[in-house]
């Protein structure tokens, strides 16, 4: 027996079983029940080589089709610097643990709370956590700290124009947490201020979560919202693309008690879905509900200036069942990423990275109307995403532009088509999926 | 290590850009937008170089500790090696362009490892079907409680709202149980520390959803009593939830499946070897018995008669947990991880993980308490130092090791003895690792008598020393905004 990842020669297994006092590495089960030890074939396959490896996942990537991808719907293709995976390679960070030790973690820390530093800037709220698993699961962490927060209430309002999977999840812990949902209707694209009211009438609503870049891809005005909700003591809490917010309206200047999304547009790779980064602020006053790890200035005892895992108390180790939420591992790599993101494209970086996007969309969405072959659903502002009515069959459209090489035209619950612009898109592959477009027919 | 002071926003100056992108030949530009949908001040984020960038980052990570720099015997972590084989195949060009929503027809190549690792774990644990959707272990507890009511509701028996959860067990198990809504009944241990069966006959009734047990449990004992209390579980009418932070002992030896066990989730940032990254992402698959699997969250992977494969969902589904499905890259180096292994190295994983565990409580056993005596998993539990008269706690131990390159153990955890020092060295480390680690832990149990005083105000050598947490959590300090203020 000999395999890299065991350093164990024979002669070491002896010595360590002599020092045990025991006989055999089987002995060392002797306190498993014999029916339940497993001696058959494990079905697994024979053991590979680097090599045979290597193979193997290369004939798994060809049978994946490469796409110019013009589609969001919660995964955008934007641009990553060079820079991030070189720096977030580094073993230091990648094969360290949870920093707990924090003596010998002042890299994870520091980092974690340069992270929190830029999350509450670009949010415009008082503080958050050290991250999330991913934009939904955020979301549904906020609704549980909204119930938290206020006590008695028994239900939770979604704008229908929240992603689908956001709403999805939310639901999904709603249910089994026992939480009442309700939604919340939109005009024109844009959340209904009066819907919102009515449903509040009740007096039993813990909160609503609105978008502020919705699945319409509109920059939602979200006017009144706070007022009507904090006039019946519930939360405003605000679902946004931490990307658009640097040049959008913050949750913090709309009012928002909460802001929560998904942090995978400052620059983490599409990846099938995954490693994405969840991100989840708050009011200053909300911080003993937040959920998961924080981080804190302070110093050590000879003054030098450090950083520490804090409030503690709010966690699962030490609350168990009291405790707000569960979460424990988090996805602080990608936090890391997205730190590195931020401070190399800094505000400027930021805003031109809005402004390609907002360009390259409005582009498109303007040839689109122009082929004849589509029509405007609403008449909003839209930032990178939009939807269209097709006239094209949506099924037909998106196959043929699949078979261009091209992933556009999702298909909302409506029927409409989204599309989305990022700064990667160049005009020449806009014009070439355009080409494509006008040689079908209605 | 070395200290390195700065933060990214104190290298910051106006002007100064570290990003490259393309001109911008678009007619629209934002300030088309309506005002009142516009960000009034700009974003108050660094301004700094290229160079700046990866200097900084550089050094802060010359602060940090991680398996590749040392011995890392954090208990109930399982800090094994993270492979670099697994890295380099998680950063494939081809699989990181893939959009989650692309048609399955374009992704065959990826729905063909969800549904080769489902099968893979399937063998290994002696499951039926896997969702590898869950992000995290807890993530995945909460997961498998929800398949847990799941099932129940859709029996129409509302009654069972109660689950039992050891007091030894991981805080996330009764955390999670809560945030399912349902009730915590906590069963005790016996003196010898695994669950006394006869506390928890009569907690047995039809008000119990199910029982979360971690085995071996987070003394490093497995439950021997295991097969009885799966029937007498099932007999009430209840399910069984296997915790899989300890998995890595019964790697290749036992199967949960086999032990009774209806649900369990994976931790494959431990048994798996996916790296933690300071903290995530993980990644928690949950596997189910075969009368379960409907019960698995959406969207799921499906091989077709034809053998190419689909991505589908289920009414009766525990509904949707996940943006899309799971932390791809992470199941990607877990899968990679396993075919390195191959059903030939696989029955070496957990008992040579429990080998070092053993080596290592019975070179040190003399010198620190060791409450429960008796044959160990993967880790064991020390009380403190045998020798309690020196007043030198398990805090001052985990210190003063940082001091000699190694991480410290887990510490006061489980909840159990007042001292704890949770020990788990995984299968990675060599004998002379090991060796290394043991004589220090000697010097320091020597030290404890003789200069005590070397090991209170431990650590000496790092970048910083013990940090002052009261003021952090009685003034928060959270960002770089507050730190400007105070």
């Amino acid at each position: 027996m000999s395999f890299a990842y065991f350093p164990h020669t024979d002669e070491d297994i002896r010595q360590m079983l002599d020092r045990i006092g025991v006989k055999t590495l089987d002995d060392l089960y002797a306190d498993v029940p014999a029916e339940v030890r497993y001696t058959k074939e494990f079905e697994l396959p024979d053991s590979m080589s680097e090599i045979e490896l290597r193979q193997k996942f290369e004939e798994l990537d060809r049978k994946n089709k490469q796409l110019t991808v013009f589609c969001g719907a919660g995964a955008y293709d934007h641009y990553a610097p060079a820079v991030i995976p070189a720096l977030t390679a580094r073993s230091e960070y990648l094969t360290a643990y949870t920093p707990y030790q924090a003596e010998i973690s002042q890299g994870t820390l520091r980092y974690i709370f340069e992270y929190q530093s830029m999350i509450t800037e670009l949010t415009g709220m008082d503080c958050t956590n050290a991250s999330m698993y991913d934009g939904p699961t955020a979301a549904a962490e906020a609704m549980l700290m909204a119930m938290a927060a206020t006590k008695k209430k028994t239900r939770v309002l979604l704008a229908d124009t929240l992603l689908p999977q956001v709403k999805e999840v939310v639901k999904t812990y709603a249910k089994y947490h026992g939480v009442e949902i309700g939604y919340i209707a939109h005009k024109d694209g844009n959340t209904d201020v009066e819907a919102l009211k009515q449903e509040l009438a009740t007096g039993d609503v813990a909160g609503a979560l609105i978008p502020s870049l919705n699945r319409f891809g509109i920059i939602e005005d979200l006017s009144g919202m706070a007022d009507a909700l904090h006039a019946v003591k519930a939360l405003l809490m605000v679902y946004a693309d931490p990307s658009a917010l640097a040049v959008i309206k913050t949750p913090g200047a709309w009012n928002a008690d909460i802001a929560c999304g998904d942090a995978q547009t400052l620059g983490l790779p599409l990846q099938f879905g995954g490693p994405y980064v969840g991100y989840l602020a708050c009011r200053k006053d909300l911080v003993r509900k937040l959920p998961g790890r924080i981080v804190g200035a302070t110093h050590d005892v000879d003054g030098k200036r450090a950083f520490v895992l804090t409030l503690q108390a709010r966690e699962q180790h030490i609350r168990r069942e009291k405790a707000n939420s569960n979460i424990c591992s988090n996805q602080s790599l990608m936090a890391l990423y997205i730190t590195i993101y931020l401070s190399l494209m800094g505000p400027e970086g930021m805003r031109q990275v809005n402004e390609l996007a907002y360009g390259g969309a409005h582009y498109l969405h303007d040839e689109l109307i122009a082929t004849g072959l589509f029509e405007d659903v609403f008449d909003r502002p839209f930032l990178k995403e939009f939807v269209v009515k097709s006239k094209i069959p949506a099924d037909k459209l998106q196959q043929a532009l699949l078979d261009g090489g091209f992933l556009a035209a999702l298909e909302t619950e409506e029927g409409y088509v989204s599309f989305c612009v990022t700064e990667k898109r160049t005009r020449e592959e806009i014009d070439r999926m355009l080409s494509i477009i006008k040689r079908l027919k209605p | 290590m070395k200290y390195y002071d700065k933060l990214i926003f104190e290298l910051s100056k106006e002007g100064r850009q570290g990003f490259s992108l393309p001109q911008n030949s678009w007619n629209h530009h934002l300030e088309e937008l309506p005002d009142m949908l516009k960000r009034e001040k700009k974003a108050a984020l660094p301004e700094v170089s290229e160079l700046d960038v990866v200097r900084h980052y550089t050094n802060l990570s010359n602060m940090n500790f991680g398996v590749d720099t040392g011995f890392y015997p954090l208990g109930s972590c399982t800090m094994k090696y993270n492979p670099k084989i697994n890295e380099e195949i998680a950063a494939l060009p081809g699989f990181r362009n893939l959009h989650p929503l692309q048609p399955a027809s374009t992704v065959q190549g990826v729905l063909q490892l969800y549904d080769e690792l489902d099968r893979a774990l399937s063998a290994i644990t002696g499951m039926s079907k896997f969702t590898l959707n869950p992000f995290a272990g807890a993530h995945g507890e909460l997961t498998g409680l929800m398949i847990m009511r799941q099932y129940h509701m859709q029996r129409g028996d509302w009654k069972r709202t109660k689950v039992i959860v050891p007091d030894s067990a991981h805080g996330t198990n009764p955390a999670s149980a809560a945030v399912c809504g349902l009730e915590v009944v906590e069963v005790k241990s016996t003196p010898q520390g695994t669950i006394d069966v006869d506390d928890l006959r009569p907690l047995l009734d039809d008000t119990i959803a199910g029982i979360m047990m971690t085995n071996p449990n987070t003394l490093g004992l497995f439950e021997t009593r295991i097969l009885e209390i799966a029937e007498m579980v099932h007999a009430c009418g209840g399910l069984l939830y296997y915790d899989g932070a300890n998995m890595n002992p019964l790697l290749g030896v036992v199967r949960p499946g086999d032990m009774g066990f209806d649900i369990l989730h994976l931790n494959l940032h431990k048994t798996f070897s996916t790296p933690h990254g300071g903290g995530g992402p993980g990644a928690g698959p949950v596997g189910v018995a075969a009368h379960l699997a409907e019960y698995l969250p959406n969207p799921k992977v499906i091989r077709q008669a034809d053998g190419t494969y689909t991505v589908t969902g289920n009414e009766t589904a525990a509904g949707r947990i996940s943006g899309f499905m799971g932390n791809f890259g992470v199941l990607m180096r877990a899968y990679a991880y396993i075919l390195r292994l191959g059903r030939q190295n696989v029955r070496m994983a957990g008992p040579l993980a429990t080998l070092n565990a053993n080596y290592i409580k019975e070179e040190l056993k003399d010198c620190y308490k060791l409450p429960i005596d008796t044959c160990c998993k993967h880790e064991f539990v020390f009380d403190g130092l045998a020798d309690q008269s020196t007043g030198i706690t398990t805090l001052d131990v985990a210190k003063r090791l940082l001091d000699y390159g190694f991480h410290a153990p887990t510490i006061y955890f489980p909840l159990l003895f007042h001292q704890a020092i949770m020990i788990e060295p995984t299968e990675t480390e060599s004998k002379e690792t090991l060796d290394g680690f043991i004589s220090i832990m000697r010097h320091i149990a020597q030290e404890a008598i003789e200069h005590p005083e070397e090991l209170r105000t431990a650590p000496h050598l790092t970048p910083v020393r013990r940090l002052d947490e009261t003021t952090a959590a009685k003034q928060p300090v959270l960002c770089y905004a507050d730190l400007a203020r105070s």
